[in-house]
C-alpha cells in the first residue's frame, strides 16, 4: 500500500472512529486521546527535538486553561467566542512559555528538569491560593460555567462533536510539528540536542531557538488547555498535578523520542490502556505499570526509534521514503 | 585579515585574556601556542564572538568585528573547527556537513551541492559515509568531518582549535597534511596547538601565548630554534 493510501485510510479511520466504538463513554476516550496526543505534540518539541527535559509542562496546560476559563466564562463575566479566546489564550500561553523558559537557559538536563519541575508546582500553587487576596483563580473551587464552543448554528454539547473539534486541532498541531521538523528551526533544534557548543559554532543562535521550542511547546500546551476547559465546561488545580506532566513525558518516550508518528501512538496507548484495562478492576494501574516496564526494557528507544526526525540525503532517497521514516523505525544508531 | 588589539576577555571576574594582540594575514597559517589555561580556547571563542572581549577590538578585513553575534561573524567568513571535534553524532554525515552551512540561508541548492562535492574531494570518506551516523565514525573521520562541516560555511579564515588531540600519531600526520591542503588552495588559517613541534613545522608564524599574555612571536621556524619555546614545548630541558 502506498503512503498516500495508508494516510488516506487512516484518516478516514479517525474520521469513523466515533462510530465504531460500543458507546458515549468511549467516545469520549477517543476525544482525550485528540486531547493528549496534542499535549504531547507539544512536549516533544521541548524534549524531543531541542532535547530540553522539561517535567513542569502541566504548568502550560494549566495555564491555558485557566486563560481560556477567564476570558469564556462567568467567572470574570466575560464571554468571548471560542475562536477568540482560544488565539488569545495559545499567545498568552506561548508568552509564558518565553518567561518560563527564558531562566532556564543556561541549565541542561537534571538541572534543567528540577528547575521546570519546580514550575509544574508554582503554578499549581498559584491557581490554589490564587483566590486570596484578590479571587483570580477561585481556588480550589475551580472555575465553572465556562462556555461552550459555537460555530455557526452549532453549540458544542456531544462528545462527538467535542471529537470532531478536538481532532481537527491535533491535525493542526501535527501539521505544524511536521512541518517544523523539516525546518530551518528544526535542524537548529536537532543540532541544540545533540551538542550545544557545536551549534553555536555553527552560528545558530540558541538563546532564540530554545525559547522559540519553549514557545511553541507552550502554545500546543495552550490549545490543549483551552480545549479541556472548553470540554469539561469547568477547571480545577488537580486537572494540574505534577502526574499530568510525567504522564504527557511517558508518551512521549513510549512512542520514541522525537518521533511524531512515535509520539501519536504513544499518546494513544497510554490514554487507552488504562480504559481497556478496566476488566482487572484495582489491579488496573498495576496491569498498565507492568506493561510500560516491559516495553521499555524491549524498546528502550521507543516503540518507534527516537530522536530521528527522518532526513535523508536528497538524492539517495526520494520524497516518499523521506516521509516514510517518519512511521516507520529510522536507521539503527550504532555507537 | 584578522587582527586583533589589546583583547581583554573574562569570564565572570575572572581575566582569562589579559590584552592580547595578534594578527593573521591573507593565506597564511599562523599557530598559537600555549600551555593548558594559557587562553588558547578562549582566544578562539572570542574571535567567533561566542565569548564577549571586555576590552580592546577585533578587526576581520579591516572591519570591526568585536560584539557581533556569532552567526554574523560566521556570515562574514570564519568558521571555527572545535575543540574535541564536536560532530553531531546521531546525526548523518551529510547532515553535519549542511548543518554547516546554516549560517547562508539564500544559498541556492545547486550552490550547496557543489561545496559538499568539493568537500567529498578533499575527504572522499566522507563521501563514501555520508548516510552513517557521525558518531559512529573513527576519530579521524570525525575530525575530517568537523574540518569539512566547517568549510561548508564558505570561510576565508579557518579556526581550528586544537586539531591533532586524541588522535594517533599517524592520523596527527594525516590532519595537518590536509590542512596544508586546504592552505595550498587560498584558505587562511590560525590553528591552536598543544603539539607545537608538528605545529610549527607546518606553520608560516607563531604566538605563544601565557597566562593570557602573548610572550613570544616570530616566524615559525624561528620559534622552532627559540630557547624558551623548545624548554616549554618541545620537552627539553
Amino acid at each position: 500500500m502506498s503512503l498516500w493510501m495508508q494516510r488516506t485510510a487512516l484518516f478516514l479511520l479517525t474520521l469513523a472512529a466515533p462510530h465504531l466504538v460500543p458507546n458515549d463513554y468511549w467516545i469520549g476516550v477517543l476525544t482525550r486521546i485528540c486531547l493528549y496526543t496534542t499535549l504531547a505534540l507539544g512536549l516533544n518539541v521541548v524534549v524531543g527535538f531541542a532535547g530540553l527535559l522539561d517535567l513542569g509542562y502541566v504548568a502550560f496546560y494549566g495555564i491555558g486553561s485557566y486563560i481560556y476559563a477567564f476570558l469564556a466564562s462567568p467567572h470574570f463575566a466575560l464571554h468571548l467566542s471560542f475562536w477568540v479566546a482560544l488565539p488569545l489564550t495559545v499567545a498568552i500561553a506561548a508568552v509564558s512559555g518565553i518567561l518560563l523558559g527564558a531562566p532556564t537557559l543556561r541549565l541542561r538536563g537534571d538541572y534543567l528538569a528540577i528547575v521546570t519541575l519546580g514550575f509544574g508546582e508554582i503554578v499549581y500553587l498559584l491557581l490554589i491560593n490564587g483566590d486570596r487576596p484578590v479571587n483570580i483563580t477561585n481556588g480550589v473551587n475551580g472555575i465553572l460555567g465556562i462556555d461552550p464552543p459555537r460555530l455557526g448554528s452549532l453549540t458544542f454539547s456531544r462528545n462527538h462533536e467535542y471529537y470532531y473539534l478536538f481532532l481537527a486541532f491535533l491535525l493542526l498541531a501535527l501539521l505544524i510539528s511536521t512541518r517544523l521538523a523539516h525546518s530551518r528551526i528544526g535542524w537548529a533544534w536537532q543540532a541544540i540536542r545533540e551538542d550545544e557548543v557545536a551549534a553555536r559554532v555553527m552560528g545558530i543562535n540558541t538563546t532564540k531557538a530554545k525559547l522559540q521550542a519553549f514557545a511553541v511547546g507552550a502554545s500546543f500546551a495552550g490549545i490543549g488547555g483551552g480545549l479541556l476547559a472548553s470540554w469539561q465546561r469547568s477547571v480545577f488545580p488537580d486537572n494540574f498535578l505534577f502526574y499530568e506532566s510525567i504522564n504527557i513525558l511517558a508518551m512521549v518516550i513510549l512512542g520514541g523520542v522525537g518521533n511524531l508518528a512515535g509520539v501519536v501512538v504513544g499518546a494513544t496507548l497510554l490514554v487507552a490502556l488504562p480504559e481497556i484495562f478496566r476488566g482487572f478492576h484495582r489491579y488496573r494501574m498495576l496491569a498498565y505499570g507492568l506493561m510500560l516496564i516491559v516495553l521499555m526494557i524491549f524498546r528502550p528507544r521507543g516503540l518507534f526509534e527516537g530522536n530521528r526526525v527522518g532526513r535523508r540525503e536528497p538524492e539517495t532517497s526520494t520524497l516518499e521514503e523521506e516521509t516514510l521514516s517518519l512511521v516507520e523505525p529510522g536507521p539503527p544508531v550504532g555507537q | 585579515m584578522l587582527k586583533l588589539s589589546g583583547v581583554v576577555t573574562s569570564y565572570g571576574s575572572l581575566p582569562v585574556l589579559k590584552g592580547v594582540s595578534l594578527e593573521v594575514k591573507g593565506g597564511e597559517i599562523v599557530c598559537l601556542l600555549g600551555g593548558n589555561a594559557s587562553g588558547k580556547s578562549t582566544t578562539m571563542k572570542t574571535i567567533l564572538g561566542t565569548v564577549p572581549p571586555r576590552k580592546g577590538t577585533i578587526e576581520f578585513d579591516g572591519q570591526r568585528i568585536d560584539g557581533l553575534p556569532t552567526a554574523e561573524i560566521v556570515r562574514r567568513g570564519i568558521s571555527l573547527v572545535p575543540e574535541g571535534r564536536r560532530i553531531f553524532a546521531r546525526m548523518t554525515v551529510w547532515e553535519n556537513l549542511v548543518m554547516g552551512a546554516f549560517t547562508r540561508r539564500e544559498a541556492p541548492a545547486d550552490e550547496l551541492t557543489e561545496d559538499l562535492e568539493r568537500i567529498y574531494g578533499l575527504f572522499p570518506r566522507l563521501r563514501e559515509r555520508r548516510d552513517q551516523l557521525g558518531g559512529t565514525l573513527s576519530g579521524g573521520e570525525q575530525q575530517m568531518l568537523a574540518i569539512g562541516r566547517a568549510l561548508m560555511s564558505r570561510p576565508r579564515l579557518l579556526l581550528m582549535d586544537e586539531p591533532s588531540m586524541g588522535l594517533a600519531p599517524a592520523l596527527v600526520d594525516l590532519v595537518f597534511d590536509i590542512i596544508r591542503e586546504i592552505n595550498s588552495r587560498g584558505m587562511t588559517i590560525l590553528v591552536v596547538e598543544q603539539n607545537a613541534s608538528v605545529a610549527l613545522s607546518m606553520a608560516h608564524r607563531g604566538y605563544v601565548l601565557k597566562n593570557g599574555r602573548i610572550v613570544m612571536h616570530d616566524r615559525a621556524s624561528a620559534l622552532l630554534e627559540a630557547e624558551g619555546v623548545r624548554r616549554a614545548y618541545l620537552g627539553e630541558a
